[in-house]
């Protein structure tokens, strides 16, 4: 029996890292949202790493933050230790992470989510959508609840039709034996998506008491203060170290020995893995000339002793993880409180969906996450805020908001997902990103604060610290533009002294510090700044200047494409009536109806005679109509 | 990209050994005015004259071409935008020369129809014509991919392929040591990322070099030596390459594969074929070969039909005669210096009236009037290549520099101490420009190649 619940302005389905910064967004822009999930047990749960942050993905932990998310000031508030990686390179690809406590991880979140007003939280299985004439306006749960609402939020993770296995034993289950969801991934069929089947997997966890450290490297956290949040000022400074230790001659023997048994190579596993998240047995086969491994042994957290064997993902039957784990230095002993497994689940073809995330199919139905075909906790928070965002501006009847590839890395992800689909889990990587140079950890609240701020996700307070940080920024590289020394005797010596050649022309500042060999605190030496500046505006001026050239090269390519962006598509296109068009492309153009040229040119297969066979016809409708 | 100025050659090459050269944009002028010398800049002009003068090599000041330049400005243009036609008269190198400078100071080769579609797009055109201007661009696309398809099956994209997939790895090791910072890979080093790149760049500067001299790049007009074995093909191919590329003897069959060699005749660059000779055989090796020679024939531009003065018409002549007909085509026969067997009359007959040219490539007696004729039949408009071909190779040459600069910017980049990963945007330049010359697509090979060169994971 079903009954009328209450009546919401947008309904989240998941309290995955998705569901979480979507309902938190739409909560925050004034919105009545109502949360469901699963268990309240698992919000925000890490079925996988105990960790969050990265090349790229730590890049797009702090651009939410930039717009306003949770998920940099959550794990500020839990880690067990932060580094940053990449020192040794770039500016643009430092990158940020942080081990997570992964049980108080939950917990902040949870709080968070019970302490925002706007937002209810309820434990509850969605099986349906509502439907009304075509549109979604709300969802049925197992226990007969039906909530309306003017937008809803599919943030679903691995549930779907999910499916465990570990070597010949399967059985229908969400990660980590939790209930998987299935009336409602056949629910979507039915309403008539396209579904791809993908696979992931995780490795076995294990008791610290069993293990020997003194065989291994310690990875301790940095001694500097980390935070993701630009707003993070309390500091976590007690941290836990990981620990790196290799698989040898032995496990890759004894792994070589059991592959008959492994589901991979029997032909059990249907889905899609991700080539690069492959499990141990699949890189001893791949890369069989490769004679080590490495194994991170991670803490779960600081109140457990349960540690996460990262490098040694796998659906081998249970007792040959075990004595796989015996063979490798330090592991001996160890017992193994947590079977490792693989997971198969439905996800949704995203070229179904618009940039903003909502479906083509059901208008007012978004989906964001891994079931948008994504791997990643930071991957769907991304998502999951975006959607949360356009959920929340459709009920306010205002336009989408959608991010470049050039604004941040999450709007690459949107793209890629939109308009390339992907026949793996899509993970980012820097290299995914054709502007990577402009989109820095270091400036992404410049890159999204005012973005933040327009949604209304960034307050007042915090966006007035922002403007006078940029405003700091911009005055102090006008000074050092300005600032100009002359090449004499005194000036000479004391660059003799920061052991930089001389100057033969009168130079600026700003050009000194492009000199590889120069910081910005050494050029202060030169001529201090006026006032005191904050670190990170010291940073930003020192990036700013140095690369200034390579900056500028980016910024050209960007200029060119912003034109095609701005070429949008009229919805009346009917591509069945262009002619001119090969089949392919008209074919990938009607799956992925994408929103400008831009779009249009990047989809795989429509070639640049079709753009300007579109553009003519789009010019002929214009001047017709 | 809308802005931009284009350029592309406007008349169709052979036609007439006058080619315009039309350049379309804002920037026209003053971009044209870089390789320009006449009394005036052009920027000074009247709008809707022509001027006399001379285009020339901005750095070397190296006369190229003498010119009639008609100066046309927005919006009373084809394309409503400013526009400069470039008559060129010396010849197929100078329009090509002229083209590739034009494009070196900033001015885009036009894609297939663009002109057309400007003006479509600027009001020009009305409405009725949108289905023509859709029907323009297809066909010359169309055309272009034909040209493209041929030049990836040469030598310059096996070169090509071998720089790209250089640099991917250089690219895809640097993105494991930027994503996966804690993974055992080695580091690369900025001394072994400039040392790769200087040996790109000598590979890149010889292609280029090549590129110039119309060796390899000039794709030129796929003309083809067919005829019986033994009747002397190879021995042309020789003389006219001035070679001795291709293997002589007086066994029959003895070329087993199709043999490509590039000459320039009397100005005009061809990609000559040296084919076996076909006949019926049983031995598979040679039946390969006259496969491959009937698949050159295919795709020839120009036959050059051979047969032997010194022998009587044979049933294999017959059935080529029959089969060349279709194609522009000249019928050589060799061997002049022997006794005449063949009956001339019989021959210009069945081969419906193409023009007959007896010759000895042993005495080189009649190989000037081989050569003449080719040049005649190009000029008088019967061989249809298309000007595709020359706008690629402009367009190759200026995408090869594109690469080299981009190597080079890497190096200096990395010389200077500038972190490898930012020196990266110009490798991933360089790599995008060298697809670009193949028509290789690029945004997931890249990706691909990280997991299949390096074992990541959790
Ligand atoms: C075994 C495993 C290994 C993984 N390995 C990696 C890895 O190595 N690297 C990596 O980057 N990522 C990995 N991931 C992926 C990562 O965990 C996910 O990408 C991320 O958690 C997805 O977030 P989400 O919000 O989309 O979904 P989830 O975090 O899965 O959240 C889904 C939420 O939806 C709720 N829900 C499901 N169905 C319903 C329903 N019908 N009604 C109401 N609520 C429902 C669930 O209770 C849950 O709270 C792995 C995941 C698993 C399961
Ligand atoms: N007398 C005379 N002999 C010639 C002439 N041209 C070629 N030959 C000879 O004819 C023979 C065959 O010449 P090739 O050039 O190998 O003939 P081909 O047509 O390439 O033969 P296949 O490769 O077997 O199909 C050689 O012995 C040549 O020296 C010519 O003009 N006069
Ligand atoms: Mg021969």
């Amino acid at each position: 029996m079903s009954y009328q619940a209450s009546n919401f302005d947008v309904i989240v389905i998941g309290a995955g890292h998705a569901g979480c910064e979507a309902a938190l967004a739409a909560a925050r822009m004034g919105c009545k949202t109502l949360l469901l999930t699963l268990s309240l047990d698992t919000i925000a749960y890490m079925p996988c790493n105990p960790s969050i942050g990265g090349p790229a993905k730590g890049h797009v932990v702090r651009e939410l933050d930039a717009l306003g998310g949770e998920m940099g000031k959550n794990i500020d508030k839990t880690h067990i230790q932060m580094r940053m990686l990449n020192t040794g390179k770039g500016p643009a690809v430092y990158a940020l992470r942080a081990q997570a406590d992964k049980v108080l991880y939950q917990r902040e979140m949870k709080k968070a989510i019970e302490e925002e007003p706007n937002l209810t939280l309820h434990q509850n299985m969605v099986e349906k959508l509502l439907m009304e004439d075509g549109s979604c306006k709300g969802v049925i749960t197992r226990t007969g609840a039906e909530y309306h609402a003017k937008t809803v939020v599919l943030t679903t993770g691995t549930y779907l039709r999910g499916k465990i296995i570990i070597g010949d034993l399967q059985y229908e289950s969400g990660p980590n034996n939790q209930q998987p969801s299935i009336n409602l991934a056949h629910h979507l069929q039915e309403l008539g998506f396209e579904m791809v089947r993908f696979k992931t997997g995780t490795p076995p966890r294990i008791n610290s008491r069993t293990i020997d450290t003194s065989k291994m490297e310690i990875q301790p956290g940095d001694t500097e203060p980390r935070a993701f949040s630009f707003e993070t000022k309390a500091y976590i400074m007690d941290q836990l170290p990981c620990w790196l230790t290799y698989t040898n001659e032995k496990t890759h023997q004894y792994i070589q020995d059991n592959l008959h048994r492994a589901p991979m190579y029997s032909g059990q596993i249907e889905g899609r893995g991700p080539r690069y998240c492959p499990s141990i047995e699949d890189k001893i086969v791949r890369f069989a000339d490769k004679n080590r491994h490495q194994i991170f042994i991670e803490p779960e957290g600081r109140e457990t002793l349960e540690m996460y064997v990262q490098g040694l993902s796998t659906s081998l039957p249970e007792d040959v993880q075990q004595d796989i784990l015996r063979t490798i230095d330090g592991l001996e002993k160890a017992e193994m409180v947590r079977t490792g497994y693989a997971i198969e689940y439905d996800a949704i073809v995203p070229t179904q969906l618009w940039p903003s995330l909502e479906t083509k199919l059901v208008p007012g139905l978004f989906t964001a996450g891994q079931i948008n075909g994504t791997s990643g906790y930071e991957e769907a928070a991304a998502q999951g805020i975006m959607a949360g965002i356009n959920a929340a501006r459709k009920v306010q009847g205002k336009e989408p908001v959608v991010l470049n590839r050039s604004d941040a890395y999450i709007g690459v992800l949107i793209d890629d997902l939109v308009t390339k689909g992907t026949n793996e889990p899509y993970r980012l990587l820097t290299s995914r990103a054709e502007y990577r140079l402009l989109l820095r950890h270091d400036n992404a609240d410049l890159r999204l604060t005012d973005k933040g701020y327009e949604i209304g996700l960034i307050k007042e307070d915090r966006y007035q610290r922002f403007v006078a940080k940029r405003n700091a920024i911009k005055t102090e590289i006008e000074r050092l533009r300005k600032t100009k020394l002359t090449p004499n005797a005194e000036v000479q010596t004391k660059l003799a002294e920061l052991g930089t050649p001389d100057i033969n022309n009168v130079t600026e500042l700003a050009n000194l510090i492009k000199r590889p060999e120069l910081t910005y605190q050494e050029i202060m030496k030169l001529s201090p700044a006026p006032v005191e500046l904050s670190d990170e505006v010291m940073e930003q001026v020192e990036i700013q200047l140095k690369y200034e050239g390579y900056i500028q090269k980016s910024l050209l390519q960007v200029d060119k494409m912003k034109r095609m962006e701005e070429k949008r598509i009229p919805h009346w296109v009917d591509y069945t009536k262009i002619s001119g068009l090969s089949s392919e492309s008209r074919e990938k153009l009607q799956q992925v109806m994408p929103v400008s040229l831009g779009q249009a040119s990047r989809i795989s297969g429509v070639n640049p005679a079709d753009i300007s066979i579109l553009m003519i016809y789009i010019e002929q409708g214009g001047r017709t109509a | 990209m809308e802005n931009d100025t284009i350029a592309a050659i406007a008349t169709a090459m052979g036609e007439s050994s006058i080619a315009i050269i039309r350049v379309s944009g804002q920037e026209a002028l003053t971009l044209v005015d870089h390789i320009y010398q006449g009394k005036n800049k052009l920027i000074e002009a009247t709008s809707h004259t022509v001027q006399y003068g001379h285009i020339v090599h901005p750095s070397t000041n190296e006369k190229v071409d003498e010119v009639l330049v008609t100066v046309m400005m927005a919006p009373r243009t084809f394309t409503r935008e400013n526009v400069v036609e470039i008559s060129c008269h010396g010849g197929l190198i100078a329009v090509e020369q002229t083209l590739e400078l034009l494009l070196s100071t900033g001015v885009r080769l036009a894609e297939p129809g663009e002109f057309t579609k400007r003006a479509f797009l600027n009001g020009r055109i009305d409405l009725s014509q949108a289905e023509a201007v859709i029907d323009l661009i297809r066909a010359k696309t169309d055309k272009a991919a034909k040209v493209a398809i041929r030049q990836s099956e040469g030598k310059l994209s096996t070169h090509i392929r071998s720089l790209r997939s250089e640099i991917v790895e250089t690219l895809a090791h640097l993105a494991v040591n930027v994503d996966y910072p804690e993974y055992d890979a080695d580091v690369l080093t900025g001394q072994f990322v400039v040392e790769r790149c200087k040996s790109m760049q000598t590979d890149l500067e010889r292609l280029l070099q090549t590129a110039r001299q119309g060796k390899i790049l000039r794709e030129g007009i796929a003309t083809a030596i067919i005829g019986r074995p033994n009747v002397g093909k190879s021995s042309l191919m020789n003389a006219l390459t001035q070679e001795n590329k291709a293997i002589v003897t007086d066994i029959p069959g003895t070329t087993r594969d199709v043999i490509e060699e590039y000459v320039n005749v009397r100005g005009i660059p061809l990609k000559l074929l040296d084919t076996a000779g076909i006949r019926e055989t049983e031995d598979i090796v040679e039946q390969i070969g006259v496969k491959r020679s009937e698949k050159a024939l295919q795709s020839a531009d120009l036959v050059l039909f051979m047969i032997n003065h010194a022998e009587s018409l044979q049933k294999e002549d017959l059935f080529l005669l029959e089969k060349i007909k279709a194609y522009p085509s000249l019928i050589i026969i060799n061997k002049t210096d022997l006794p005449q067997q063949i009956d001339y009359e019989v021959v210009q007959a069945k081969s419906g009236n193409k023009k007959m040219i007896p010759l000895s490539v042993k005495t080189e007696n009649g190989l000037d009037q081989l050569e003449e004729a080719i040049k005649d039949m190009f000029f008088a408009g019967n061989i249809d290549v298309n000007d595709q071909t020359y706008v690629s190779n402009a367009r190759h040459i200026q995408l090869l520099e594109q690469a080299k600069a981009s190597i080079t910017e890497v190096i200096s980049g990395v010389e200077q101490g500038i972190p490898l990963d930012m020196a990266e945007i110009d490798m991933k330049n360089a790599w995008q420009s060298l697809g670009e010359v193949i028509g290789e697509a690029v945004a997931e090979d890249l990706i691909d190649q990280i997991f299949s060169q390096f074992c990541l994971g959790k």
